[in-house]
């Protein structure tokens, strides 16, 4: 495989990032990558990665002009000040708050990225308990759908009184 | 010095032991990124702030629970000399972000070294556990373990959709990356690679080369890694990387066979050039050093040498960079210098083994 940028050297360092599930492919040779300063370990220049991803970020998801001329610009995390301009450019978040105050324009980016929204993973345990019970019970309420649509009322049944009692534990607090 | 413990030998205690697949797997690493609640993260936490996240942090290792994990040390990286800290980045204990660009940055390196914690990189906190061999699931249940007690001690910043919120975009949601370091010279040398890359990333994994000084590429490793971090649980991640390395571990061992069934006597001719070539060259630059070493290696593994010892391969990996062939010399070098001492020093450590 040959670089991609200068097209003669062979590519060394491989890259990938998948959009809406479909995959861009970086190939690129080691002197291009010191060029541009790709993410080398052992050298101070580990920024590329968020360049990079600032070109996924500096879009507008509705779609209408370029984001930068936008309201885009005026969009600003309260708690740490970061405008959403300067997120765009730096590819990182300043504090966590940032996540709802971008709220908004995250999706299309998760989405970009991830291929999802929605974090399904672990849960810290001492302020998990809650959200745990809400994921067992949309669990449960898929099943639920599963089984009338199959005609397995029996099963249903059980199921429905499961959800009745997770649902009295939660308005139990 | 505190650093000094780390930084003297080449070989961390956890690489000496055997793990599953070593022939083709050197190593399994899982890395947590996570935050605490109501700060701002590293790159725009004020000087103040960032002290507090340490000192937070730090007290966390005195929590009984860690005890019972196993023996920690925090090394501050203000007290550390640069070449200290380049040696604990090329032995994979810190990261070259926490080296050169953190403020308050620390490291809790565990006695075998088989966990480090790292303080103030690009997020507050990040949990790594490198494990030899192909162990993927130890390796995040001991991250996981460790997170738990960091999360029983301190309010993480922790959000219900998105999960563990992080400095960076790519990281967020479960925050972990997982990665194994395979060895793969058949399937270079039999020119498989290049069509099983696009595979690979098709899965939503990454491929890298590994990179010592500079850009030198070190012989025939690769390191593959999730990509994906939020919309999978921890498991699915594990598992999803686990299958496809899996699956590349069985291509090299039938490239392995392969080759021996159609050219045994060129690559023992091969392999017994390179060793000759280590065993008695004067000047050898690192991606020199790092391709002969690979050959040995696959050598080892063949069967086709057996009085050199996997453990001197390893060690030879991590001492023929910079930062270690300055500090066994005990000073700095320049690029020829380098080169007549790596050579000296890789014709020294095989008599011996
Ligand atoms: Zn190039
Ligand atoms: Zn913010």
């Amino acid at each position: 495989m040959v670089c991609q940028e200068c097209g003669k050297k062979p590519a060394t360092l491989h890259f990938t990032k998948i959009v809406n599930g479909e995959k861009t492919e970086f190939h690129i040779c080691e002197s291009c990558a010191r060029e541009k300063g790709e993410l080398i370990p052992g050298t101070s220049n580990g920024f590329s990665i968020h360049s990079l991803l600032s070109g996924l970020l500096d879009f507008d998801p509705s779609g209408k002009g370029s984001s930068t001329s936008s309201k885009a610009q005026t969009i600003r995390c309260d708690e740490c000040g970061l405008t959403y301009s300067q997120f765009s450019k730096i590819g990182r978040f300043g504090c966590s708050s940032c996540y709802k105050h971008f709220e908004d324009r995250l999706d299309p980016l998760f989405k970009r990225v991830h291929g999802s929204t929605k974090h399904i993973g672990k849960i810290p345990k001492r302020r998990g308990g809650s959200i745990q019970t809400k994921r067992e019970l949309e669990e449960l309420k898929k099943q639920l759908q599963y089984r009338i649509i199959h005609e397995e009322f029996e099963d249903a049944a059980k199921i429905r009184d499961q959800i009745r009692e997770l649902e009295k534990r939660i308005s139990a607090g | 010095m505190e650093a000094r413990k780390f930084t003297e030998k080449a070989l961390s205690e956890w690489m000496r032991g055997k793990g599953p697949d070593s022939d083709i797997v050197i190593s399994s690493r899982v890395r947590i990124a996570r935050n605490l609640d109501n700060l701002p993260f590293p790159m725009l936490a004020t000087n103040q702030q960032s002290k507090e996240i340490l000192d937070r942090l730090s007290q966390v290792m005195q929590a009984a629970e860690m005890k019972e994990i196993g023996n920690f040390s925090e090394v501050f990286l203000s007290d550390m000399s640069e070449l200290d800290k380049r040696v604990l980045v090329e032995k994979h204990l810190i990261s070259p972000n926490l080296a050169n660009e953190s403020r308050n940055g620390a490291v809790i390196i565990s006695e075998n070294e088989a966990a480090s914690i790292m303080i103030n990189e690009e997020d507050h906190l990040r949990i790594q556990c490198l494990y030899p061999g192909f162990q993927l699931e130890e390796a995040w249940e001991l991250a996981s373990r460790i997170d738990d007690v960091f999360e029983e001690q301190v309010d993480y910043a922790f959000d219900e959709v998105r999960g563990y919120l992080t400095s960076c975009p790519t990281n967020v949601g479960t925050g972990i990356r997982a990665s194994v370091m395979i060895h793969l010279p058949a399937l270079v040398l039999t020119q498989q690679m290049n069509r099983l890359l696009p595979a690979i990333t098709q899965v939503g994994l990454a491929v890298r080369g590994i990179y010592g000084e500079g850009s030198e590429s070190i012989g025939n490793l690769f390191q593959i890694s999730n990509q994906i971090t939020l919309g999978q649980s921890e498991k699915e991640i594990i598992d999803n990387l686990h299958s496809v390395a899996r699956q590349i571990i069985e291509h090299e061992k039938a490239a392995r066979e392969k080759i021996m069934q159609e050219s045994p006597i060129r690559i023992k001719d091969r392999i017994r050039r390179s060793l000759g070539i280590l065993t008695h060259a004067e000047v050898m630059d690192s991606k020199e050093a790092s391709q002969r070493l690979s050959d040995v290696r696959l050598g080892l593994d063949l069967g086709l040498i057996d009085h050199v010892s996997s453990d001197v391969l390893n060690e030879l990996i991590v001492m023929s960079q910079t930062g270690f062939l300055q500090q066994v010399y005990g000073r700095k070098l320049n690029t020829e210098e380098r080169d007549i001492y790596r050579a000296a020093l890789i014709r020294d450590k095989l008599s011996k083994s």
